[in-house]
């Protein structure tokens, strides 16, 4: 491939031409001898510049730049799934096969396996009108996803050639098809798709089914919907990578798209160690079945960073199009934005807040806005959930990236240094979190779950803001001074505290929480509340009822009820009872 | 062909520009020779056409516009690689200073290093047994972890690592060596002193190897330091299969060099005019530590850092705890309480050790043992605040217990002596003793059948008399 267009300065990742006309913005190039990947970010009339997504060491003015005269495409085929990508697609188990254990620049290797057949079925027959979005042919891509052929968005038109069943590789024709003008187009098992422009869909659907996770806190006092989006801020140590990790493997998603941003290269070999050896309950399946990984973590170049979200992005908008609710965890959002400064620094462009770059709010909507749950070109339904974890400047909620990012999410997980401290896990902060999905999903609890999942979950929430206000007072003169009704309340709120909102993620059991159980937890702690709170008007202390070691059976209940055993909640209902009936005799 | 380019355009600080340059390229040496025949090293950072920026490691003083002749060296900062390297000493830029001589190279390494390909790690799992009571139970100390103490001036984080190095049991593993990476970074000559004879009188200087940038060297320099040493680092652990525990003191030196550099380059600063690539920058470095597939070394990193002012939200701290797997705090009240090592329990973590603890590890209670602490220290503080309000004698029962269990908890479980080595049993029933003075009832981090095992009822038997040696000073009132 010839090209007059050379180097003329490098500044870090980014890379600048002189004089040239020939690309376009956002266009995919290849930088130098060992053709590093790179696009194009700023045109002016002297000056091209290009991030390049691979260390930029021993360039030299006047090495040559290549255009591809595309925007930064991925290749969406069958294979991706149970795959590990960095943050442009290139997949790392084969980059390890082609340059060992270290990530060595300019590795070209193709996403997705070329040579891999596929037992294609073929949906079609020679004259069926194709419209844009519709399912071609399918494939078993693992042993629980089907993948289904789509066509292009750009494309319909008639069938003029169908191959048989069999086996075929990536880039092989299936299906030709001639559209209105009479040009004909070969459909393969493959397509490509810019990164960086959403997939179109048939139409938004509201966001009324929730996205059960499993975990107490979430599903019960800050519930997410399919299609949802959440934000999970904390500082280190809080256990936002812990969060992710628990939804990841628990959420009644289809397909989950994990996308390490600029986080720690251990981590994601503790996802892909735990995830190959963890079944999902559902299917008997390893969670890899239904799991996609991007890594590109903290030492890999920075621009690829910034490219990592799109590119996860993409791959879960695939997969929603073919009918699948897909959640997308992208640990950390931060770490984008913070790639978005650098560059942005580099380009030396007026900095907003705390040096950002003043397009940070549209950048972040235009992500989350991204998610969605929606009937897609072929009719089905699917979704995108997004997760984004997000890592605040010395623990600082108030910085940029926080604030934007609570703008355009709904759901608000707040985790907490205090209750990290403490190791109460999940972190997630009940004053400070907030969800806006409740009147949305509201129906579907009442209809799945019966009236009293709503209440129960008021009195709780009640019960937990009655507790902080009287800590207030606490704080200041100890809790013996308050009245036995106000102590109920507290013993109450611990009961909810401990047996309730912290969860075991190392037990069998308490690791994910069905939504039966939880409305049981939520009963029984509900019920001893409101028989003492009749014992305590009938002027019995309130040390004799804590005494009977009730509440610390409360605290024990989610170890000592198996999820698959809910009638035992009638059991300690009925214990409840028998101990209290001891106080009144 | 070889060119000389005389004189420079413009100086600013550690930069130099030089015009008319051809075929230079993006991070490639320098030699600067200068007229009265001293040698400088530099590196080019940036090249727009013909006009290349470099960095002078060694400062820019008495160079003017036309005293120097710049050579290209067509290759990036490299380092120069033996299995000789061991026991020596070099200078930040990775130069041998301890008068022998030049090491013959058995390889060539980009001090840049490369990204390690994330499936190509092997997840750690083996823990460290340091003998540190609070560091093995609470935040267990995992082989290929990164894990810095973040302390302040004036604390013992320098004994603390010595402590760790020496007792750290990492030649255990059969037939694996160890070896020690030692990077000061704008540290007192003292500072380096003291570890060159702690590493002395433990009797592993020849396993040492070290890169001193010291206080008053230059900070270019200083920049290369931590490269240097983890570039000895990996290659050592993954080509000598080596297990190499890494020491970089003082992180937040390193940060302040990078700062001064960035500024001196015009970028734009970020949080406390750190350039806004420092997270990238320090992740750079944290991240090379780890074990890959098919090496049996591995590289473990303590970096140890004073956070300004004691302050944990400090830039420096605040993104090394993001980037790395956890954090061993010092805490200066109980410092100044006289407590040895001054580990503040509650905000110090390790991510790794879930992993590596429990069954086949270490003990199978071990988890729920060290929840247990968390969960009832944390209380402790409640306790002390409300005390500081309303007074101790006013507190509930179970408050004073706390408190009860809370002094105990620093004075045997934390402070331990300097040279006292503990093993992980012996820390862990200290443990269970000290939770058995709290009431059983309070324990709900804990289940029945652990309690039963392990919850000590009889309080006659609730004596750290075991433990006397390390507070000594209490035998004297």
């Amino acid at each position: 491939m010839a090209t007059n267009d050379v180097i003329y300065g490098i500044n870090g990742p980014v890379v600048t031409i002189k004089d040239t006309r020939t690309f376009s913005m956002m266009e995919m190039v290849y930088v130098g001898e060992s053709r590093l990947v790179g696009e194009i970010i700023g045109i002016n009339d002297q000056f091209t510049t290009v991030q390049v997504y691979e260390e930029t060491t021993g360039l030299k003015p006047g090495d040559p730049i290549y255009g591809t005269g595309a925007p930064m495409n991925v290749l969406l085929g069958p294979g991706i799934i149970d795959n590990i990508f960095d943050g442009i697609e290139r997949p790392l188990k084969a980059i390890e096969e082609q340059s060992g254990s270290f990530i060595s620049r300019g590795a070209s290797v193709s996403p997705l396996d070329l040579n891999r057949y596929w037992n294609v079925k073929i949906k079609v027959k020679v004259g069926d009108r194709l419209e844009p979005g519709q399912i071609y042919a399918t494939c078993p891509e693992t042993a629980i996803i089907e993948h289904r052929f789509l066509v292009p968005p750009s494309l319909s038109g008639v069938v003029t050639s169908v191959e048989p069943n069999g086996k075929y590789r990536l880039k092989d024709t299936i299906v030709t098809i001639k559209d209105d003008k009479g040009a004909v187009h070969e459909l393969t098992l493959c397509q490509e798709w810019p990164i960086r422009q959403a997939r179109p869909n048939a139409q938004r659907l509201p966001a009324t089914i929730p996205l059960i996770t499993g975990q107490r806190v979430i599903d019960t006092m800050f519930p997410i919907s399919k299609g949802g989006t959440a934000a999970i801020p904390g500082g280190f140590g809080t256990g936002k990578t812990m969060t992710q990790h628990q939804l990841a493997k628990w959420c009644d998603a289809d397909i989950i798209v994990y996308v390490g941003c600029g986080e720690r290269g251990n981590e994601m070999s503790q996802v892909l160690d735990e995830f190959s050896e963890l079944i999902d309950p559902k299917s008997g399946r390893p969670m890899t079945d239904r799991t996609v990984l991007i890594a590109n973590t903290s030492n890999m170049p920075v621009a690829a960073r910034e490219a990592s979200i799109y590119t996860g992005l993409t791959l879960a908008e695939y997969y929603r199009d073919m009918g699948y609710h897909v959640a997308i965890m992208a640990d950390s959002t931060s770490r984008w934005a913070e790639a978005l400064r650098e560059i942005s620094g580099r380009l030396e462009e007026m900095p907003a807040e705390e040096g950002f770059p003043a397009y940070l709010p549209s950048r972040l909507s235009e992500f989350y806005e991204r998610a969605g749950r929606v009937t897609t070109l072929s009719g089905s339904e699917g979704s995108v959930t997004i997760i984004g974890a997000v890592s605040p400047q010395g623990s600082d909620f108030s910085e940029p990236v926080t604030q934007n990012t609570k703008r355009f999410t709904r759901c608000f997980w707040a985790l907490d240094k205090s209750l990290a401290y403490a190791r109460h896990y999940p972190a997630i902060n009940w004053m400070d979190s907030y969800s806006e999905y409740f009147t949305d999903l509201d129906p579907w609890f009442k209809a799945n779950l019966g009236d009293e999942f709503i209440r129960y979950r008021n009195k709780i929430t009640a019960i937990l803001h009655e507790e902080s206000a009287l800590m207030e007072i606490v704080k200041l003169i100890g809790s013996d001074v308050l009245p036995d009704e106000q102590k109920l309340v507290i013993e109450t709120a611990k009961a909810v505290r401990v047996g309730f909102l912290q969860q075991n993620a190392f037990h069998a059991d308490d690791t994910f929480v069905p939504l039966e159980k939880q409305k049981l937890m939520m009963k029984a702690i509900l019920y001893l509340y409101t028989k003492a709170k009749h014992i305590i008007a009938a002027a019995i202390p309130i040390s004799s009822i804590t005494s009977l070691g009730l509440f610390e059976k409360l605290a024990k209940m989610k170890y000592d009820i198996p999820n698959s055993q809910p009638e035992k909640f009638d059991e300690l209902l009925a214990e409840i009872d028998t101990a209290l009936a001891s106080l009144t005799n | 062909m070889i060119l000389d380019y005389v004189g420079v355009k413009e100086i600013n600080g550690s930069l130099i520009v030089l015009d008319d340059v051809e075929g230079a390229s993006y991070e490639e040496m320098v030699d600067i020779r200068l007229d009265n025949g001293t040698f400088r090293h530099g590196r080019i950072v940036q090249i727009e056409g013909k006009r290349v920026v470099v960095q002078v490691f060694e400062g820019t003083k008495s160079i003017s516009l036309d005293n120097t002749r710049t050579r290209l060296k067509c290759r990036p900062m490299e380092l120069a690689l033996s299995p000789e390297i061991m026991g020596r000493v070099f200078s930040g830029a990775g130069t041998p200073i301890d008068g022998f001589g030049d090491v013959y190279p058995v390889k060539r390494a980009n001090v840049n290093g490369t990204p390690m390909n994330p499936v190509s790690r092997v997840y750690p799992r083996n823990y460290i047994n340091t003998g540190i009571s609070t560091i093995d139970t609470l935040m267990t100390l995992i082989r290929g972890q990164k894990l810095p103490i973040f302390s302040g001036s004036g604390m013992k984080h320098n004994e603390l690592a010595v402590q760790i190095v020496r007792q750290a049991k990492i030649s255990d593993s059969g037939d694996n060596k160890f070896g020690i990476v030692f990077a000061a970074m704008g540290v007192k000559n003292d500072v380096a002193d003291y570890f060159r004879r702690s590493f002395d009188e433990s009797g592993v200087l020849s396993r040492v190897v070290m890169f001193l940038n010291l206080a008053n060297d230059p900070i270019i320099e200083r920049t290369l330091t931590p490269r240097c040493a983890l570039t000895a680092a990996e290659y050592l652990a993954f080509e000598c299969n080596m297990h190499v525990l890494v020491i970089m003191t003082d992180m937040t030196s390193y940060a302040e060099a990078l700062r001064e550099f960035s500024s001196s380059k015009g970028e734009i600063p970020g949080r406390k005019g750190f350039p806004g690539y420092l997270y990238s920058d320090l992740a750079s470095l944290y991240e090379r530590a780890g074990m890959i597939k098919g090496s049996k070394g591995s590289v473990t990193q303590i970096p140890i850092l004073t956070m300004p002012n004691d302050d944990i939200t400090h830039p420096v701290p605040d993104l090394t705890g993001y980037i790395t797997e956890g954090q061993i705090v010092l805490d200066r009240s109980l410092e100044g309480q006289g407590l040895y090592p001054p580990v503040s329990v509650l905000p110090s973590l390790s991510r790794l050790m879930k992993d590596g603890i429990g069954d086949g590890y270490t003990r199978s209670d071990h988890q729920a043992l060290a929840n247990q602490l968390f969960a009832a220290y944390a209380r402790v503080q409640d306790a002390r605040s409300l005390a500081s309000v309303i007074g101790e004698e006013e507190l509930s029962p179970v408050d004073k217990k706390y408190m009860e269990f809370g002094k105990l908890f620093e004075q045997y479980f934390v402070n331990q002596g300097y040279s006292e080595n503990r093993t992980i049993e012996q820390s862990l029933d200290l443990g269970w003793k000290l939770l058995s003075t709290l009431p059983r009832t309070e324990l709900d981090r804990v289940d029945d059948e652990l309690l039963d095992q392990h919850y000590i009822s009889d309080p006659e038997q609730l004596n750290f008399d075991d433990f006397k040696s390390a507070a000594g000073s209490d035998d004297e009132d």
